[in-house]
């Protein structure tokens, strides 16, 4: 958790996403013109996202099976740095939307239930927040944070896929469609989801340090 | 029909309007400094923040 070589990397991962994505030639697409660009930063918000949700269910299983506290605090730490990244990523779609859609929120199939899945989320924070006792509030929490991470996925992954939505990759196809076909962009992309989940998981790993230090100097 | 077939040509040509301007007076640049400030600094906050959690996590540690 302290070593230092990874963070380097997703710093630098992000440096080249932003250099890069502005600097190299994408795909002249109708409607979209440089706005295309935002590729690079919009949806890496929503993969750092499901990498820290992960993170998160993998330590709710975890604690249900061995009952350590810090395994719950890695839960509850993740779920709030990927809240963060989840509300970033509806933002910055939204404003994207507003230039090419005509409007921030076209209640768009994806719009829609990605908000909805964030607001499931909102629902783990204030169960937490309604249990007082430790042991309880970990194990209520956990079984909760199992079903919420399947229901965030078919919210976001899969129920717009089956519908018609004005984000690419939807209503047919996974992948992005006409941007994937373009090399060019997914040599900025597959770092920029890298990066950005890095610098995630590091904001996360802070968190957890000093929730665990709070911890004990509370008890 | 040739000129139903001729308008998906307008997808691919230099007919879709981008940033040219912004490229060719150099002000790109601009934007991609200020960009890497940003990131930057606050990466650099991250790293300091780090910093900080080691220095109290070893005293912790060492206390017990």
């Amino acid at each position: 958790m302290n070593k230092i070589w990874w963070k380097i990397l997703g710093s630098v991962l992000v440096l080249y996403t932003a250099i890069a994505g502005l600097l190299l030639g994408v795909p002249h697409l109708a409607i979209l013109n440089e706005t295309i660009r935002n590729l690079y930063f919009h949806v890496p918000m929503w993969f750092a996202m499901l990498t820290l949700f992960s993170i998160s269910v993998f330590y709710s299983v975890k604690y249900l099976l061995h009952g350590k506290e810090s395994d719950d605090l890695r839960a509850i730490e993740s779920v709030n740095v990927g809240i963060i990244f989840s509300i970033l990523g509806l933002v910055t779609g939204a404003v994207w939307a507003k230039f090419t859609w005509g409007q921030f929120w076209s209640f768009d199939v994806k719009q829609n239930f990605t908000a909805v899945a964030i607001l499931l989320y909102f629902a783990y924070l204030v169960l937490r927040n309604a249990i007082d006792e430790q042991q309880k509030r970990a194990k209520i929490s956990a079984i909760y944070n199992i079903f919420a991470f399947p229901m965030m996925v078919v919210l976001i992954m899969v129920l717009p896929r089956l519908s018609d939505s004005l984000h690419p990759g939807n209503g047919g196809n996974p992948g992005f469609n006409s941007y994937d076909l373009d090399s060019r962009m997914r040599a900025v992309l597959y770092p920029a989801f890298i990066g950005w989940s890095i610098i995630g998981y590091w904001i996360y790993t802070i968190r957890f340090r000093i929730r665990t230090i709070e911890n004990k100097q509370n008890s | 029909m040739l000129l139903l077939s001729s308008v998906q040509l307008f997808a691919q040509s230099n007919d879709v309007e981008m940033a040219d301007a912004l490229r060719s007076n150099g002000k790109i640049y601009v934007v991609v400094i200020c960009i890497v400030i940003i990131l930057l600094g606050l990466l650099i906050y991250l790293f300091s923040l780090d910093k900080r959690l080691k220095k109290i996590e070893k005293k912790s540690s060492d206390k017990n």
